[in-house]
């Protein structure tokens, strides 16, 4: 079981509570489809993936980065218990869409990065570390019912 | 290279359109950065590097305590918290290098010599920290510069650390 801190908790509800989910979804969905490009290889069907300025304004990116950021809310309305929030979505992850879980970790970065983009000096150390740590569990949770 | 009609390769016989952007091919091979790529890195450089020390200061501080295991390359130091003396001067250090790696972002593995035998040989950082302390400097970078750090700018910086990090590996075995 994960054990969160006060600070952690108050951190992850926080960021959470203030940032635009239409905004950070989107954004960092698609710097993942830029930065890390075969990661692009899950969305043949979103159409133009062609060069940064195609996948910024895709609006199939934009409709599924809202998607997962809306995914990630369950876990941060289930801190107690990620692992079992998120069974079904790993078996659909693993099952269905077949997603390498090392992809998970070039979402989380680039979640990371966004995030920190958006808080600015706010995304202390302390902050950054909870926010982290969170990704973690989100990932590790995901990884759960892969074999 | 763009590839259209049969594919040069006998192995595939129907026709595709093969797109690729231009690389470079250096003596590394793998991802390696194209002149765009290098443009972009100069130039956000020349926009960020008289923030060089703050940037690596903050860098390396969040790594220390979002990766803690980092902190057994620096037993040696009597103060590890954000914003420490010894992390302060540390930090302009590593920037340093990075600076010296954006001039000679044409020949690393060249430039970075020096550097690539103190790291093998007397620090024997193990090369899965570059990628950690690259992550960080990313973060940092986000942070400080959230308009100019596009997604353009970030893959040209994450691929140049990336480099950066394998010209500093190549002397370890």
């Amino acid at each position: 079981m994960v054990k969160w801190t006060d600070f952690e908790r108050a951190t992850i509800q926080d960021i959470f509570s203030k940032i635009d989910y239409g905004v950070v979804g989107p954004a960092a969905l698609s710097r993942c489809l830029i930065v890390y490009p075969w990661t692009q290889r899950y969305f043949g069907g979103f159409g133009n993936l062609y060069n940064a300025a195609a996948i910024t304004s895709n609006p199939k990116v934009a409709a599924h980065g809202k998607v997962v950021i809306e995914g990630l809310e369950k876990a941060v309305k289930n801190m107690d218990d990620i692992k079992s929030t998120y069974k079904d979505l790993s078996v659909l992850h693993s099952e269905k869409l077949q997603v390498d879980p090392d992809n998970f970790n070039l979402l989380a970065d680039c979640l990371t990065i966004v995030v920190a983009s958006q808080m600015g000096a706010a995304f202390t150390p302390q902050v950054h570390a909870a926010f982290q740590k969170f990704l973690a569990v989100v990932v590790a949770s995901l990884r759960k019912q892969y074999y | 290279m763009f590839f259209t009609g049969p594919c040069p390769s006998p192995a595939i016989k129907t026709s595709y359109v093969c797109a690729k952007h231009h690389s470079q091919t250096t003596s590394s091979g793998k991802m390696s950065l194209s002149a765009k790529d290098k443009e972009t890195v100069k130039t956000f450089w020349a926009k960020i590097s008289s923030s060089g020390d703050a940037i690596g200061a903050d860098a390396l501080s969040r790594m220390l305590v979002v990766y803690p295991q980092t902190k057994t390359y620096f037993s040696h130091w009597k103060d590890l918290s954000p914003g420490s003396a010894p992390v302060l001067k540390h930090g302009a250090t590593v920037m340093g290098g990075v600076g010296e790696a954006v001039a000679k972002i044409d020949d690393l593995s060249a430039g970075l010599l020096s550097l690539s035998e103190l790291h093998a040989f007397t620090l024997r950082v193990d090369p899965s920290n570059f990628k950690v302390l690259s992550h960080n400097i990313l973060v940092v970078l986000a942070l400080m510069f959230p308009t100019d750090f596009t997604p353009e700018v970030h893959v040209a910086m994450d691929k140049f650390l990336a480099a950066v990090a394998r010209a500093l590996s190549e002397k370890y075995r």
